[in-house]
């Protein structure tokens, strides 16, 4: 069924009787060519370009719980792409341009919303960095606009600009970035590629893989065995757990993530602003809730929920940032697991075992990656190559001495 | 989360910053014909596990030890608090 809005007109007079389940709720079969691990917005996009891109559509996607149940449901829905390394930045332009077409192209209302993404910055090394940054964005063909005090002013009149410690000189603007409604890219990239045939299989664990000499043959599941020509995981958060079953040790940690939105407001915040003197990025709902976060907690964890340090430490560089936020309530408060990698980038390659492929390591950068990262992977899974752009997102880079730091932190996860 | 530290009593995590897994304190043999191999597993790969989780904390705003927390990580419960020097293999951390 296609959406318009001739549809909801025609749904509306008659009672909204015609509407149909978005997706088909299928049993395995015993085989495919591709099985997707993990039905998050990044294993459903894959499945998407899989099947509308290669034409490759005996596909599965397994999921454990629910489409879209774990860092797909518990981000900020901030999408961008301002990055600053050769390695990266292209990475994130295709994205943005795929986020761009994305409702055309999936035939869904994702809430695409270009209103800006402004980095303040509160000294002169920083201006210099904004500087350096938005000259690597526009070379890699993205939009980057630098701010004076004036320009921030005219956007954001109630920030602290006179703060004594941390005054606000200016930021760097990319105008086309935004925010999209997170469940609603993960249902629509689910309805698109069921559409063409993708299996998406609900409540299916992957207890283990079927590797016969050096090559995998398929997987184990809740749900029995199934059978594939390859299999491609795609579970950020939980990547080091579904590897070790194929005995892999991989160059990532997991760390929580704490979010927040306040109660709705009307309409203040313009786009996105992140504060340059601590972390702290905030947004507004189309509901009016201010949404924000900063920092991980910092040690390893499983739980999607953090402790009360981190709270107090995001809420006060919102208080930095834009003190009227002390008279808005907070509404609720959730965290999430990321794969927090050794260089903060992520991976989409091959493995060692043969028709075993692999994408995590997302950090907390992955949901504006969802449309760029399902197209390379399905990329590397059609045809055995990987995209251009994703050349560098390979598991070998630190034996090779090549990471990619956007940060330059090294190799300690919570810090990038 | 509260830890009990070995010599102060419980204090709150928040005193100290943290590293990551224990076992970063097992330094590879520089000497080993696999060196190269052994320190580039030893820095960068990690276990990672969902459940008890054998790690290091420094008490930074305190006495400035390093300690190893057994925790886990799928419920943040401390079990076990030592002092890493006590912890710490026979060799590894001096070479």
């Amino acid at each position: 069924m296609r959406y318009s809005g001739f549809r909801v007109i025609m749904e509306g007079l008659r009672g909204n009787t015609g509407w149909q389940p978005v997706w088909r709720e299928p049993d395995p079969k015993p085989e495919y060519d591709i099985i997707i691990i993990g039905g998050g917005g990044h294993g459903l996009a894959t499945a998407h370009y899989l099947a509308g891109t290669h034409g490759i559509t005996n596909v599965a996607v397994l999921e454990k719980g629910w489409l879209g149940s774990g860092n797909a449901g518990r981000n900020t829905t901030i999408v961008r792409s301002n990055y600053l390394l050769p390695d990266n930045q292209p990475f994130y332009e295709l994205s943005m341009k795929l986020w761009e077409g994305l409702e055309q192209d999936l035939n869904y209302n994702a809430m695409m919303s270009q209103r800006g993404i402004v980095n303040l910055f509160h000294s002169d090394a920083q201006r210099d960095a904004a500087v350096r940054r938005g000259n690597a964005m526009l070379m890699a063909g993205a939009d980057a606009v630098l701010l004076d005090q004036d320009g921030i002013r005219r956007m954001c009149p109630w920030l602290d600009y006179d703060n004594a410690r941390f005054p606000i000189h200016g930021g760097l603007l990319q105008p086309r970035a935004g925010t999209a409604r997170h469940d609603a890219v993960v249902w629509g990239y689910a309805r698109a590629a069921d559409a063409r045939g993708v299996d998406l299989i609900q409540n299916c664990e992957v207890t283990g893989f079927h590797i016969e000499g050096g090559t995998c043959r398929g997987v184990e599941t809740t749900r029995g065995p199934i059978r594939a020509q390859k299999v491609a995981a795609c579970v950020a958060g939980s990547s080091s757990r579904l590897m070790s079953q194929a005995g892999m040790r991989l160059p990532i940690e997991s760390h929580v993530l704490q979010a927040f939105v306040s109660e709705g407001l009307k309409p203040v915040l313009p786009g996105v602003v992140t504060f340059g003197a601590g972390h702290l990025y905030i947004s507004q709902s189309d509901k009016g809730g201010l949404v924000f976060g900063g920092n991980l907690d910092g040690y390893n964890s499983y739980a999607q929920r953090g402790n009360l340090p981190v709270v107090e430490d995001v809420c006060e560089g919102a208080m930095a940032l834009m003190p009227m936020i002390g008279r808005a309530r907070l509404l609720r408060m959730w965290g999430g697991v990321m794969d927090m990698s050794m260089d903060g980038s992520p991976f989409i390659c091959k493995t060692h075992i043969d028709g075993l492929y692999f994408n995590g390591g997302w950090c907390y950068g992955g949901f504006k990656a969802t449309p760029g990262s399902g197209y390379c992977y399905a990329h590397l899974l059609a045809t055995d190559q990987p995209h251009p752009v994703a050349g560098a997102f390979r598991l070998d880079r630190f034996t090779r001495g090549a990471p990619i730091d956007e940060k330059g932190e090294g190799a300690q996860p919570n810090l990038h | 989360m509260i830890i009990n530290h070995p010599l102060l009593g419980p204090r709150d995590a928040a005193e100290f910053t943290y590293l990551g897994d224990a076992s970063l304190l097992a330094r590879p043999d520089w000497q080993s014909e696999t060196a190269a191999g052994d320190f580039d597993a030893w820095l960068h790969l990690r276990d990672n596990p969902a459940g008890e989780h054998r790690e290091l904390w420094f008490h930074e705003q305190g006495d400035r030890s390093w300690l190893i927390v057994t925790r886990n990580t799928l419920t943040h419960e401390i079990t076990g608090v030592e002092m890493a020097r006590d912890g710490a293999p026979a060799r590894g951390t001096d070479t």
